[in-house]
Formats: structure tokens, C-alpha cells, sequence
């Protein structure tokens, strides 16, 4: 489903953080074109 | 091995409904879109009254436990603690009335004024309260009507209110006419850290009578940034906080690491005092001005009161081992290296796994975690979840993975070693030290042996590096828990 495609990533700091989304996609060949992770506390 | 202990820990809470406005979100909001916001967050304000009662505040105090959360039925908000009181023996909940009279003894440079009529007020409320706090009223003194007026009309005043007050009370002046690090607003948050980590310290002294000449170093970890145009944030609070609260023989320096600086503040204590470097050191955090009315939006939507009205103060004394307090486990201190990555698994395990590892220690061997300790009822509305919670279950989670507890059995491993949020969404206050109060008690008391604390910092919020930090010790009691 998102292989070859681009991707904007919101992570969070108590979930998931972007880093750890972007290195799965990679590994479908999907491009981060926006990462960032937050904190919401 | 020896290992110094946790001898003393002091909270309050700072009831600032007036100084909602101020926090960060409601200020950006209310100059986005003017006057209407500034209404209903107005219309949106607990009373003191209210505030005390709240029952996750009362927690935060001390008065009553955790567990008396899981009792009471939600919201919380609905449902005060009946005959709660402002008191308790770790602390209390201060009014704003108090508040900015301390607010005004902090200010040594003459940037806070105060109206005369208020001012006598704040002064009288002052003298009446138990920790004594003439000194501090001793300062506080207004300004007369026409002077008071002319202050407010400066450029870059800050107004201050009162409930009950008509028009501004007080204000605040800039530092300097063309520093940016010194308006009136970044100082008054730095003013109302200090002033409510002074508070914390004033009642560990008075409830422990301690000998405040008897501290000889103060680590604050705050996270508001002192300083000037020439360094931002390179200045220190510690020592400031130990002036206003008479500790005359102490030195001091700020750990700035988001919300895990309490964390490494006590580590730091703890190595400094293992090493007798210091005969004790004093952990000190104050409130954090920026974080009132973060939630706003979704509990004004809500229809719900804006329960981010308080700051909070927290102490911790941690002294050389005195054969009865609770053990700070040196030998247990976990850090979320550079190389472990950003993934909650990669983040437990370097600071739950493999410091519980290295002392041969299992997940079920630690009889309570303390994690971030967010009260849910504040966030859940604006959809950031129940952070505790999720917390709990990362770590049960990684005992299932390690093999010590079944799938089946996390839900049980959250309920009996985890506990219900009651912390103020004050950044580093809330990250794991608003437990160690009832850590201490139930150590001392025999009720747990071991409690386990990890708190995360947000690092990357600073746009320096993608990563985020931790920090995580263990605490032991010397008795055996109960049955």
C-alpha cells in the first residue's frame, strides 16, 4: 500500500517516535518527505 | 556497596488562574484571535476552592494516595475530596493572592509592582501563613494609584489580576529596553519558577526542620532558560532559588534536559553526595509559567473547567545513607544512549531492561514504576491519550517480549505496578518525581521494597537533534513489604 509512495510523518514522544516510522517505510521504499515528532505533554 | 538515600521530598502547587493568559498556547491564541478567547478562558477558571479539592491535586500534596483515584468515580473535576485541605504535610496549594506576594519578594530588580490596596492585602494574606513568610512580606510593597498607572502605560508592561480585583493588580517591566530575553513576560517566568521552587524548599525545610545553612548545593531542573541577549538560557536558577529561600551556605547549577532533568538531577545529587563531595544535595523544580493552558481549547469545548491552572514546586534531599531512609540504587541508574535509537522498545530497554539486568533484578521484582505521571483528565480531551498508561504497558510489554509475564497477564502487570496520572501537565515536574512522595512513604511504611523510576525528555523539540533523552534509577526500602 505505500510502497513507492511519499510520506508525511508526525511521531510522538510516548508513542511512536517519526525516526522509528521513516526507518519502516524505507524499508518499502516510501520517501519521508516530512518528519517530525512531538510532544503533546 | 553503599548508596546515599532520598531523606525528604516536598510538593506544592501554585493556584495562578489569572495567569492562565500568560501560558503559551492561551497567549498565542488570544493574540491570534483577540478579546473572544480571552472571554472564555475567563469564563473557564477554577475557583481556589475548586482547585484544592480537585482530587488529583490532593494527590500531588500528599493528602491522599493514588489509589484513592481508582476509587473515585470521573470526571474527577465533578467529584471533589470532601473537607479537602490547602495543607498537607509535604507541601500545599497556594492562592494567587499568596502567590503574588511571593511573586513580588523574588523580584530584586524592581520589575514587579504591585497596586497599594492590593499590595496591603497580599501582605496581610502573607503574614498569616504558617510557614512564616514575614520576610517575604517585609517586601511586599505597592505603589500608590497615580504611579501604578504610569507603570502599566510603559512599553512592554505586563498586567497582572486578581480574582476579586477590579483592572490590573500589578505588573510587570521590562529588563532592558532591547533584550528580547529580558521582557516582562520571560520574566515573569522565571520569576514564577523561582518563586514556587522557593516555596517547595521553604516547606521541606519547616516540615523536616532542617537547618537551611545545612545544604551546601542545589541542583535545579527547571526548564525555563535564564539569561541575557549574550547567552539565553546560560544562566542558573538554583542559586537564586537558594537566596529566596535562605539556604546561606549553598552554591548550585541547573541540569537542562526537558522533563527527564529531574532524573539526572538526582543521579547527579546522588553521585555528588556517594562521592562526598556534599554532605547532601537539594533537587529543586519550580512551575512552568508556558504550560498553563496548554489544553485549553479542548476543555473550554469540553464544557469542562481549564484544570491547567497551577504551578507546580517540587524538593528532594538526598544525603548520605542514615540508616532508615529509602536507598537511591546507584547501581541501577539506566540512560537512553546516542546509539539505542528512537523506538519505545529501544527506549525501555535502556532504561528499564538492562539496568534491572545488571543488578539480576526481574520486571516483577520492582513493585512500582513511576513514569510520566500526566493526570489523563487533562490530556485525554485534546486527544493526546493517557500517557501513564501508555507508559505502563511499553514496559509490560517488554517483560511479555523478555518471557517473565504472559500476553495475558500485561493488563494485571499495568494494574498492579502502575498507577493512575495525577500530575499537573508541567513538563518536568510530571515526569516520575510527583511519585516519589508516596514511593518514600510506602517504602518507609513497609507496603513496597523497590520502586522504579524513568523519565524521557523531549530533546528534540530544540530542532538540535531528532533524538529524545531518559534517564531511570530504582529506590529501595529497608523493610520487607507487608502481605
Amino acid at each position: 500500500m505505500l510502497r513507492g509512495k511519499k510520506a508525511i510523518i508526525i511521531g510522538e514522544r510516548d508513542g511512536v517516535a517519526s525516526p522509528a516510522i521513516e526507518a519502516c517505510l524505507k524499508t518499502v521504499d516510501t520517501t519521508a518527505i516530512f518528519s517530525l515528532t512531538q510532544c503533546y505533554v | 556497596m553503599e548508596h546515599p538515600v532520598i531523606s525528604a521530598a516536598s510538593y506544592v502547587l501554585c493556584h495562578t488562574p489569572q495567569m492562565v493568559r500568560y501560558g503559551s498556547k492561551p497567549s498565542r491564541e488570544i493574540a491570534k484571535d483577540g478579546q473572544g478567547v480571552a472571554d472564555r478562558i475567563g469564563g473557564a477558571l477554577r475557583s481556589f476552592d475548586d482547585a484544592v479539592a480537585y482530587p488529583p491535586n490532593q494527590v500531588f500534596i500528599g493528602n491522599t494516595s493514588p489509589a484513592d483515584l481508582r476509587e473515585r468515580e470521573r470526571p474527577w473535576w465533578r467529584h471533589p475530596v470532601a473537607d479537602a485541605s490547602r495543607f498537607s504535610s509535604w507541601g500545599e496549594i497556594m492562592p494567587e493572592i499568596e502567590f503574588l506576594g511571593l511573586l513580588k519578594a523574588a523580584d530584586q530588580f524592581d520589575v514587579v509592582h504591585l497596586r497599594a490596596d492590593a499590595a496591603s492585602d497580599i501582605q496581610q494574606a502573607l503574614k498569616r501563613h504558617p510557614l512564616g513568610l514575614a520576610v517575604e512580606a517585609e517586601r511586599v510593597i505597592g505603589v500608590p494609584p497615580e504611579k501604578f498607572d504610569h507603570l502599566t502605560r510603559q512599553p512592554g508592561s505586563l498586567p497582572l489580576y486578581l480574582d476579586g480585583y477590579s483592572g490590573p493588580v500589578g505588573c510587570v517591566l521590562v529588563g532592558h529596553d532591547e533584550d528580547t530575553n529580558l521582557v516582562a513576560h520571560i520574566l515573569l517566568e522565571n520569576l514564577a519558577t523561582k518563586a514556587s521552587a522557593a516555596l517547595a524548599v521553604r516547606h521541606l525545610i519547616a516540615e523536616h526542620g532542617l537547618d537551611p545553612a545545612s545544604i551546601p548545593y542545589v541542583l535545579n531542573c527547571g526548564e525555563e532558560a535564564v539569561g541575557d541577549r549574550y547567552q539565553r538560557g546560560g544562566g542558573s536558577l538554583s542559586k537564586a532559588i537558594a537566596e529566596q529561600a535562605g539556604l546561606t551556605d549553598a552554591s548550585g547549577s541547573d541540569t537542562k534536559a526537558f522533563c527527564c532533568a529531574p532524573a539526572h538531577s538526582i543521579v547527579e545529587g546522588a553521585a555528588l553526595v556517594q562521592a562526598r563531595v556534599f554532605d547532601n544535595v537539594l533537587v529543586v523544580g519550580g512551575g512552568s509559567l508556558a504550560k498553563l493552558g496548554m489544553k485549553f481549547r479542548s476543555h473550554v469545548e469540553k464544557e469542562m473547567p481549564i484544570l491547567e491552572d497551577v504551578l507546580a514546586g517540587v524538593a528532594i534531599l538526598i544525603a548520605p545513607d542514615d540508616g532508615h531512609s529509602p536507598l537511591i540504587r546507584l547501581d541501577t541508574v539506566g540512560r537512553h544512549r546516542v546509539a539505542s535509537g528512537s523506538s519505545q522498545q529501544s527506549v525501555m530497554q535502556d532504561l528499564v531492561r538492562d539496568p534491572l539486568r545488571r543488578v539480576g533484578w526481574r520486571f516483577t521484582d520492582i513493585d512500582l514504576y513511576a513514569t510520566e505521571m500526566h493526570n489523563p483528565e487533562v490530556t485525554e480531551p485534546s486527544g493526546s491519550g493517557n500517557v501513564p498508561d501508555r507508559n505502563y504497558k511499553m514496559i509490560a510489554s517488554l517483560a511479555a517480549l523478555d518471557g517473565e509475564i504472559g500476553r495475558d497477564e500485561i493488563a494485571a502487570f499495568v494494574a498492579e505496578r502502575g498507577t493512575l496520572g495525577f500530575s499537573p501537565t508541567q513538563g518536568h515536574i510530571a515526569a516520575a518525581v510527583p511519585l516519589l512522595g508516596h514511593a518514600l512513604r510506602d517504602l518507609k511504611e513497609g507496603r513496597s521494597r523497590r520502586v522504579f523510576f524513568l523519565a524521557k525528555g523531549s530533546l528534540f523539540l530544540g530542532k538540535m537533534t531528532n533524538m529524545s533523552d531518559g534517564m531511570s534509577f530504582a529506590i529501595e526500602g529497608r523493610e520487607k513489604p507487608s502481605d
